[in-house]
């Protein structure tokens, strides 16, 4: 399953410095948002964990999109995700 | 029997609706105009569509600029613009809402250049993307043109751990400095509702009640010969300036200054951002008890009066900025950090120090 990932508001910088990256999710499973998280907690990350998560979910001031829609109206963490997918991370927590 | 038959037909339907959807669930806009809800709004819940959301921001935004009468006909209005969110989402709305409802206002961005390398530098490229836009004015002043230091060379002198001190006055007597060249009526700040919840807190926590009786005033002034500032964004949620900025594509700035971040207002921000995820209303219920607190007549009312040495706003003699330059200027950096009668006695030593060293020269 192809993905789209994308960052901003200075997310990025917790992952490499890089705003936009195409993923191939295992097609063998099936992917909810809450494993998501741990994929790239254990993948992608490179800055300190407590920058992007809390617990299972990501840290408050981090916003979730997908496919440009507030993942408060997806089920957040339960939201399955769907092949050609874009999930956005956007901080609110840097400087304005 | 019928009405059994009747569910479990529903429930057939909605059921291969389910499957064929895939799971999606689409949540329509609360306005009933047929689109699809893009995000939850944290001040009323309410599920708004893309375009019922501009309107939404844009109209409250509005509202909070009438009812506080912020701006009059035919001023010049200064937006200190530093590239962040806030300020490019402020200048973006000001242009709208001047347009809209012939506000009249004459639009122009002002920025400060602190002089820190690698930081300032892409932040400004941000503000002239901006001026460029919206076809704006803007003014840029540099704490070297100023006060003749830039930050970078600050940190030498002093190290990391005052630096905040340092910036943060220079940056507020700088805006007011800037607003005098520019000839403006007032300046418009980015500060939102999540800035302000956290300013009432810091102040709560450090005992600052001069700080926390005017920080949630929309519109502070120091007295007449002072340029008033201006809060638009007083009562505009962080998370819908960031939703906003994305879903309009609007290009700004996101790095924390790259020298040390305020340990403890980052202590205070992450406790605020814990207590929005379970109750959203919090920063407005933060921002209203600090509107409505009083405070007793012992306490001294801070006056602002005017700095006699540079002529600008304070609430001391000299003001803060020139107490801090001078530290700068005599190689004692340290001059004005903590009270003053401690930087009397380190001023005193130094002189006594230079008297002894002409004498030994003779
Ligand atoms: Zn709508
Ligand atoms: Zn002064």
């Amino acid at each position: 399953m192809d993905i789209t990932l994308d960052f901003g508001g200075g997310a990025e910088v917790l992952f490499n410095n890089i705003k936009k990256r195409e993923l191939k999710l295992d097609d063998g499973t099936k992917w909810t948002l809450r494993s998501f998280l741990q994929y790239m907690k254990d993948n992608l990350l490179t800055d300190r964990l407590e920058l992007f998560m809390q617990g299972e979910s990501v840290r408050p001031g981090i916003l979730v999109l997908v496919n440009d829609t507030d993942w408060e109206l997806l089920g957040e963490l339960d939201y399955e995700i769907q092949p050609k997918d874009t999930i956005s991370f956007i901080s609110t927590l840097h400087g304005g | 029997m019928m009405k059994f038959k009747i569910t479990e037909v529903v429930v057939t339907f909605l059921s291969r609706l389910y499957c064929n959807t895939s799971l999606i669930m689409v949540v329509l806009c609360k306005a009933n105009c047929g689109n699809k809800g893009v995000l939850k709004r944290p001040k009323t819940s309410d599920v708004l569509c893309k375009e019922c959301f501009f309107k939404a921001f844009e109209l409250e935004i509005h509202e909070t600029i009438t009812r506080n009468k912020l701006f009059k006909s035919g001023q010049r209005v200064a937006i200190a613009a530093s590239g962040g969110k806030d300020s490019t989402v402020l200048a973006h709305v000001m242009k709208v809402l001047n347009e809209r409802y012939s506000y009249n206002l004459k639009l122009i961005l002002l920025s400060i250049d602190e002089g820190i390398t690698g930081y300032r530098d892409d932040s400004l490229e941000t503000v002239k993307q901006n001026r460029d836009d919206y076809q704006m004015e803007l003014k840029i002043l540099s704490y070297e043109e100023l006060y003749g230091w830039t930050m970078d060379r600050i940190v030498e002198q002093i190290g990391r751990s005052n630096n905040c001190t340092f910036c943060g006055v220079f940056r507020r007597q700088a805006l007011d400095r800037g607003a005098k060249m520019l000839e403006v009526d007032c300046v418009a700040t980015g500060h939102n509702a999540d800035d302000i919840a956290e300013t009432v807190l810091m102040n709560i926590l450090r005992g600052d009640i001069a700080r926390l009786r005017r920080c949630t005033d929309i519109c502070t002034s120091g007295g007449e010969d002072s340029i008033p500032r201006v809060k638009p964004l007083k009562y505009t949620y962080e998370k819908e300036i960031v939703m906003y900025a994305h879903f309009k594509k609007l290009v700004y700035f996101s790095t924390e200054c790259i020298f040390a971040p305020n340990a403890y207002r980052g202590h205070a921000r992450a406790f605020l951002k814990d207590l929005e995820k379970v109750r959203p209303s919090v920063i407005m219920d933060i921002i209203h008890s600090g509107e409505q607190m009083r405070f007793k007549d012992t306490i001294k009312k801070q006056i602002r009066g005017i700095c006699q040495t540079c002529g600008f706003v304070s609430s001391c003699q000299p003001c803060k900025a020139c107490i801090l330059l001078e530290g700068l200027n005599r190689g004692l950096p340290k001059l004005g950090i903590g009270k003053k009668s401690k930087g009397d006695r380190m001023k005193a030593q130094q002189d006594l120090e230079k008297l002894h060293r002409v004498k030994n020269d003779f």
